[in-house]
């Protein structure tokens, strides 16, 4: 297997307050990996940390290593903004940029890196579109404002922002857990297209969703890797008797 | 029953005070607007608006080098002003708390509080001293009134910007001081560009610190190192002034002072005016 990320030793803090605990892994590349874990267990944390999201806020802090394609992304000189850059990221909540239309929100990170040919940019927005299975709803009114689009929509929309500038992983964060079943399935089927080219690491709540989605599965609890392993395995014949009990509902 | 009767009525009661305390606050507005529009507007002419003050005795004459030097003033404050205020704004929202940020909150805080004419007396030695009367000292103290208005406002209006918005930019790879001036800023743009607008406003309206830094002028602008003439100075000027001819002016001054301050407050909404 290609390994895209290999983590060793990761630990994360906000001030004092210890909560991810010397993690473990090493996840496949253009293959869907699943967190999974009780509220609190680190789980959005663990993927803040893989794109250097973490230390933006105040008093958070990092130690370990964090290889993406055999480069740790925490050595001095390394710039977390060309992290960044590669690895995307999906909120939880869809957060389009409000004053913003369809077509500023797929450009502006292309923009704001200094592309300004309409060409490239038209190209651009049609392929990130296309690629986030939104276009044919949109193609009409890119010119409208991303806040009028769905909940689904929206969050198509901030997948397809992400894409636009070309990233390696995606990172996404509960990205259905504020949809509707209807458009939260449409993200699940976008998810595993995407997955052919992206690395993809998705955080999630919902079971059903890591069974359907992933390829592997990591089990977190209380800041710490409990279990990790092909998502096969992992559902239906978990080796830890944490997992047993987490999967089969007894405690969430 | 008589608990609920008497519920209603207090509750008209207090309707009618608020619709009392709307119309007593409404009334000298009005009064204000009304006289200033019916005097003002009898003294506009042609004239009134390309010439420039007329000498005691001279009838006839006009305002324009006080509307070219109050928008030069406003102009040149502005420059030094805004940059400035925007600046710290951005660093009081987008920075953290830190000791130097309290400092610095603090600091606009006495700053916003401090009589106008103290700023110009504060100019006046600062520059007028060295300088002689000039339109350079007047801008710099009314940009020193400009800077605490504009950061408070700039700040206040950024921190109402969702954190998500912001992370949404940063994980896009955009600098951190890029998300801020272009994504950040869009969406706290119409509340920002309100800011500066009271600002402006705020300091086109200023004649003391005017008076005290540059002095009345009834030229038109000679350099920055000298005075130019000024549409609160005039009307002041003008109002305590025995001459008729200059006391007509003065209603006109202030037609024109008011209809200016609306002009860059409507140009401005026009102009931020977003799509959505
Ligand atoms: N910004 C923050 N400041 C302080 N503590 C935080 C912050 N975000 C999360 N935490 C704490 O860190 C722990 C892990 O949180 P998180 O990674 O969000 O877990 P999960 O995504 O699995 O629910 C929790 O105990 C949470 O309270
Ligand atoms: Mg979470």
């Amino acid at each position: 297997m290609a390994v895209k990320f290999d983590i060793q030793n990761l630990n994360a803090w906000f001030g004092s307050m210890h909560v991810l605990k010397n993690i473990n892994m090493k996840i496949e590349e253009n293959a869907v990996t699943a967190i999974i874990g009780p509220s609190g267990s680190g789980k959005t944390t663990f993927l803040r940390c893989l794109n250097r999201m973490h230390e933006i806020t105040p008093g958070a802090r990092v130690s370990g290593k964090v290889l993406f394609n055999g480069i740790n992304i925490y050595d001095d000189g390394v710039d977390p903004v060309m992290i960044r850059r590669k690895i995307g990221m999906v909120f939880q909540k869809p957060n389009p940029f409000p004053m913003m239309s369809i077509y500023d929100n797929v450009a502006v990170g292309l923009k704001l890196n200094g592309i300004r040919d309409k060409k490239i940019l038209d190209a651009a927005v049609r392929r990130s579109l296309e690629l986030a299975n939104l276009w044919d709803e949109v193609k009409g009114a890119l010119n409208k404002s991303g806040a009028s689009l769905s909940g689904g929509q929206q969050q198509r929309l901030c997948i397809a922002r992400a894409l636009a500038v070309e990233p390696e992983v995606l990172l996404m964060d509960e990205p259905t857990s504020a949809l509707d079943p209807i458009a939260a399935a449409k993200i699940e089927a976008l998810i595993r297209k995407l997955a052919k080219n992206y690395t993809v690491v998705i955080v999630t709540h919902n079971m059903q969703q890591a069974a359907r989605v992933s390829d592997y599965t990591a089990f977190f609890y209380l800041g710490e890797l409990i279990e990790y392993g092909p998502t096969k395995q992992i559902f239906e014949n978990p080796k830890h008797e944490l997992t047993k009990r987490y999967i089969t509902g007894e405690f969430g | 029953m008589d608990h609920y009767k008497f519920r209603v009525v207090k509750n008209h009661l207090v309707q009618f005070l608020v619709y009392l305390a709307l119309f007593l606050a409404l009334v000298p507005l009005f009064s204000i607007l009304y006289e200033v529009v019916v005097r003002g507007f009898s003294t506009i002419s042609i004239e009134f608006f390309i010439k420039p003050t007329p000498t005691v005795g001279e009838v006839g004459g006009g305002v324009a080098n006080a509307i070219q030097g109050t928008l030069i003033t406003i102009g040149l404050a502005s420059l030094i002003g805004v940059p400035i205020g925007l600046m710290s704004g951005i660093f009081l929202s987008e920075y953290g708390e830190s000791k130097l940020s309290v400092v610095v909150r603090f600091l606009h805080d006495v700053l916003m509080g401090i009589p106008s004419i103290v700023i110009g007396v504060f100019a006046y030695a600062l520059i007028t001293l060295s300088i002689g009367f000039s339109v350079i000292a007047a801008a710099f103290a009314l940009s020193v009134i400009m800077i605490p208005i504009v950061t408070r406002t700039t700040e206040e209006a950024l921190k109402l910007v969702p954190m998500s918005i912001r992370e949404a930019a940063i994980a896009l790879g955009i600098p951190r001081w890029k998300a801020t001036v272009t994504v950040v800023f869009s969406g706290a743009k119409k509340a920002i560009v309100t800011g500066l607008l009271l600002s402006i406003a705020r300091i086109a309206g200023e004649s003391a610190p005017v008076l005290v830094t540059m002095g009345f002028w009834r030229w038109w602008f000679a350099g920055f190192d000298r005075p130019v003439a000024n549409l609160a100075l005039d009307i002041f000027i003008f109002a305590m002034s025995p001459f008729k001819n200059w006391l007509t002016l003065a209603w006109g001054s202030a037609l024109v002072l008011i209809l200016l301050v609306l002009g860059i407050s409507v140009a401005a909404r026009v102009l931020t005016k977003g799509r959505y």
